[in-house]
């Protein structure tokens, strides 16, 4: 409450601003885009803990420099990297530091109704379908997808036709490699048509320990009637910053599923935006924190009822071990016209480690007065009744409480309708916790 | 749902413009001149007699208060307010300082009989043996000053002191020295630095060792004068083991300007002792176009700073144009409690922001917050909770449930609850729907041969409950009178 303090730019700051003055020029109205997006980080910078949707990811602190931007990744360091889902009955494009590799990439015999291509050379061909990209915006300046807007070159262009149904789930890979801490930026755009159905995946990886700074920002358009599923699987490296922005329009009587599964980098931020405009629409977005070290994760939501009848869920598990941070900041909107909205968002976490913490901001925000609406959220440690139990039947405690953790994130990755994708999941969440020890 | 649509009725049938209190007593009055300097400061504090160290104290407030700035975060709007606008200080003119209850300017007597507050003792005994309840002695505050305070001899034979804060000043330095500013310091936030600096009066309460306050004490605020500010100061204290049960309640005259009254209340409770704060807040709430009203922007915290104390809130917040109020509790000494029961009803163009902090420092402390909001009208109501442990405060223990009901399409109803655990063995619940029933409880009834709706009608029913019987009995039926809402079938 005391006077405005005029902030001093970090480092962090002025390194991003110098690369910011090298944004190429796009042609047409991203350049426009792109410019805009580079002024308003020059204005506003790095958000910190003044700024309420990043009270508990204080990025000028968490973020004290700026890598420099990544070059072009080496084709085979890449496919070393790429290890997540391997051999999945997915179609796999693999995004290294930001661009698309072609070799790893599987661009053929594409079903009928998809248009998939790499961004920049959807871009380089002036392909109108991009005339969407940058088409959804916060109503608040987000500094990640600023960044991301202005310097994002490269990233996957996905096209479902109206009433087309894709066989295999797209699964849009990135990777960060190479020698030396490194940024990367990625734009994706998936559009999905009226009456199609479509899996994504996107996972994040990488090889090394490196500080990378990996952002990537989605725009996904769900059309009328359509059905979207949506598995994020976040499992960078320890030192890693990753920043993900994911924007989302769902239209009348639409289904979108979207789950995260988050165990890696040192400070994770997602910023969830949906914008539910169609009536009759069911969205859930879930997810599985899962955390050890001194980790650090955000898991920030807002999800805005515009139009009336629709449903909304969240669930997400936080799993807390040694002196990690977990945060998870829901926010519903019930506009005055949506009436009949249903929305339900509970945030559980389960605390392993002593020193960890957790910090849950559900929050609604209603305006139409025949809806349901509820939130809850729980912190605590693992119950020692149901340790007792089954340390009573000889399970050790160890094992116990491995099996209390996994029904706990369980109940989450549940949630996931793909066979094969939640079995991937339910393997990354074993193995998390075999690494516990 | 019948429950429900009885709520509706009951809410719409209390109709912005029927503020019964909203008369206005003509009485001559001593001001202050209007706006805020160091000379108003002085002025104060001279009209009251005050030792330099209060001086001193205030205008050190005061140069801090001009170099902050309001804050912004709260959900509600307003035109900015002038401070130079505004009066700081206003007495009723009387010749000599009331000797006794019969020197009080029978103006003042009629209005505190008009408001049923009886202010002679005799009056009080005979009012109250005929509804069969217990007594309540009374500090009446009119404007800037504390007009009368009742049954001060039977409390003084227990050992309570209960007194305005000017008086204690005088009378009990030492007391007030070491606890004023000790629970809300100075420098805590815009409005309560503004009312560290011009505070006029306020009760003071100190309630010696093991001693159990042998009656209710009660605070009646009325704002009479125009465009004048109410700063009172309230301040608290239980020492070990000692229990005091302390009602606080206010109106103001319907005018069409806006009114300031910017309270700060300090509670301390030392080891095993309890204190009870309940409010009834019926400030005027302004008309239905949202003319007029006043703006309470009010400082609620209490420290319990002993081993095993407990300090309980309960608010029934029906009045006011705005409201900005987060009365709050740090529970510093092991096993400490914190409770706080708040019923929040907006209606016409009203806006409350309002909720608790529950600061969870000491071992294994708990706390519970159980608020029910209801906005009607074009009114914004939001609930804003903070419940956060420490690293060290292992076992520390909190459930929450916020409720609100919409009733209407134009008005808005939001929750903000920060929730912020730092250690492994601190448990945090937090619900905010009615049908989001503990699964363990129900499954507990259902046991019992419950069908679900009696149970969910069983625990739901006592969710509701639990707020107005927090209640004492003398302010539960004026409560009562003033919503009779039931709050059954709410929504987030």
């Amino acid at each position: 409450m005391s006077a405005e303090i005029r902030l001093m730019r970090t480092p962090a700051e002025q390194a991003l601003s110098a690369a910011l003055e090298q944004v190429p020029s796009a042609p047409g109205r991203l350049n426009e885009l792109r410019r805009s997006a580079a002024r308003s980080f020059n204005e506003q910078g790095l958000p910190h803990r003044r700024v309420e949707e990043w009270k508990y990811t204080d990025l000028r602190t968490l973020m004290r420099e700026a890598v420099p931007v990544a070059g072009p990744a080496g084709v085979a360091e890449a496919e070393a990297a790429a290890r997540l889902l391997a051999g999945a009955l997915v179609r796999r494009i693999v995004v290294a530091n930001g661009a698309v590799v072609p070799e790893l990439s599987d661009f053929s015999e594409l079903e009928e109704g998809l248009s998939l291509l790499p961004l920049a050379a959807a871009v380089a061909a002036g392909d109108e379908r991009l005339s969407r990209l940058g088409g959804l915006v916060p109503a608040r300046y987000d500094a990640a997808l600023a960044l991301n807007t202005a310097l994002a070159g490269d990233g996957v262009l996905v096209h479902v036709a109206p009433g087309a149904t894709l066989a295999r789930p797209i699964h849009i890979a990135h990777v960060a490699v190479g020698q030396g801490p490194a940024a990367s930026y990625a734009r994706s755009l998936v559009v999905v048509g009226e009456g199609a159905r479509a899996t994504v995946v996107e996972t994040f990886e990488s090889v090394t320990g490196q500080a990378d700074q990996v952002n990537s920002a989605t725009e996904f358009y769900v059309g009328d009637h359509a059905h979207l599923d949506v598995v994020r699987i976040q499992a960078l490296g320890p030192a890693a910053v990753s920043l993900t922005t994911l924007l989302f329009e769902v239209g009348r009587e639409a289904q979108l599923h979207d789950f995260a599964f988050t165990s890696g980098a040192a400070v994770a931020r997602t910023s969830l935006y949906a914008n539910l405009v169609g009536e009759a629409s069911q969205v859930a977005f879930n997810g599985a924190v899962l955390l050890k070290g001194r980790q650090h994760a955000d898991s920030t939501l807002f999800v805005d009822h515009q139009v009336p009848g629709c449903e909304s869920r969240e669930l997400f598990k936080h799993v807390l071990d040694d002196s990690s941070r977990g945060v998870f900041q829901g926010k519903i909107v019930v506009r005055q016209a949506a009436q009949k909205t249903d929305g339900r968002m509970m945030s559980r976490a389960l605390v392993l480690g002593d020193d960890a913490e957790m910090d849950n901001k559900p929050e609604l925000e209603i305006f139409a007065d025949d809806v349901q609406c509820g939130h809850g959220a729980t912190c605590g440690a693992i119950d020692d009744d149901l340790l007792f139990y089954l340390q009573a039947r000889g399970v050790p405690l160890k094992e116990a409480q491995s099996l209390l953790v996994q029904a706990f994130v369980g109940e989450a990755i549940e949630t996931v309708e793909h066979d094969g994708l939640r079995d991937a999941l339910i393997e990354q969440a074993e193995a998390w916790l075999k690494a516990r020890g | 749902m019948p429950a429900v649509q009885e709520t509706v009725e009951q809410v719409r049938s209390i109709d912005v413009d029927q503020y019964k209190y909203g008369f206005f007593t003509d009485i001559e009055s001593e001001k202050a001149p209007k706006g805020l300097t160091e000379d108003t400061v002085r002025f104060i504090s001279a009209k009251k007699n005050e030792p330099e160290w209060l001086l001193e104290w205030r205008l050190d407030a005061f140069r801090r208060w001009q170099t902050m700035q309001e804050p912004e975060w709260a959900r509600v709007s307003y035109p900015p307010i002038d401070y130079q606008d505004l009066y700081y200080y206003s007495a009723p003119k009387a010749k000599e300082g009331p000797k006794s209850i019969d020197d009080i300017d029978p103006e003042i007597l009629a209005t505190y009989e008009k408001l049923g507050i009886p202010l002679r003792e005799r009056d009080a005994l005979l009012g109250i043996e005929s509804t069969g309840g217990t007594r309540v002695a009374v500090d009446a505050v009119f404007d800037s000053v504390s007009v009368a305070t009742t049954f001060k001899e039977e409390l003084a034979r227990a050992g309570v002191i209960f007194m305005p804060i000017s008086e204690a000043v005088r009378e009990h330095p030492e007391l007030v020295r070491k606890y004023l500013g000790s629970v809300v310091p100075v420098t805590d936030n815009y409005f309560a630095t503004l009312n560290s600096a011009v505070f006029s009066d306020g009760s003071f309460v100190y309630v010696p060792k093991g001693v159990r306050c042998p009656m209710e004490l009660s605070t009646y605020f009325r704002i009479n004068e125009r465009n004048t500010g109410q700063f009172e100061r309230t301040l608290i204290i239980a020492d070990e083991g000692a229990y005091v049960s302390y009602l606080e309640g206010c109106t103001a005259p319907m005018r069409d300007e806006n009114q300031l009254h910017a309270a700060v209340v300090e509670l301390v409770t030392l080891d095993d002792a309890e204190i009870k704060y309940s409010t009834v807040q019926n400030w005027y709430p302004g008309d239905k176009d949202g003319k007029g009203g006043i703006y309470n922007f009010v400082t609620k915290r209490g420290d319990c700073r002993g081993a095993r104390s407990k300090i309980s809130w309960t608010q029934v917040e029906t009045g006011s144009a705005i409201t900005w109020k987060y009365p709050s509790c740090i529970l510093r000494g092991d096993e400490s409690r914190g409770e706080f029961y708040s019923i929040a009803i907006s209606n016409g163009r009203q806006q409350v922001d309002s909720g608790t902090k529950m600061i969870h420092l000491g071992k294994n402390t708990t706390s519970r917050i159980i608020s029910k909001g209801i906005a009607a009208g074009y009114s914004d109501n939001t609930y804003r909770g903070l419940v956060t442990a420490h690293r060290k405060a292992t076992g520390a223990r909190n459930f929450t449930n916020c409720d609100s009901l919409l009733i209407g399409d134009k008005c808005g109803a939001h929750t903000v609850p920060y929730i912020e655990s730092k250690n492994a063995s601190a448990q945090f619940e937090h619900e905010a729907t009615t049908s989001k029933i503990s699964e363990d409880q129900m499954f507990y009834c259902r046991q019992r041969g419950l069908s679900d709706e009696e149970a969910t009608a069983l625990i739901v029913n006592g969710f509701v409950k639990d707020v107005l019987q927090q209640l004492p009995m003398e302010f539960a039926v004026e409560a009562q009178k003033l919503i009779s809402v039931s709050l059954e079938g709410s929504v987030g």
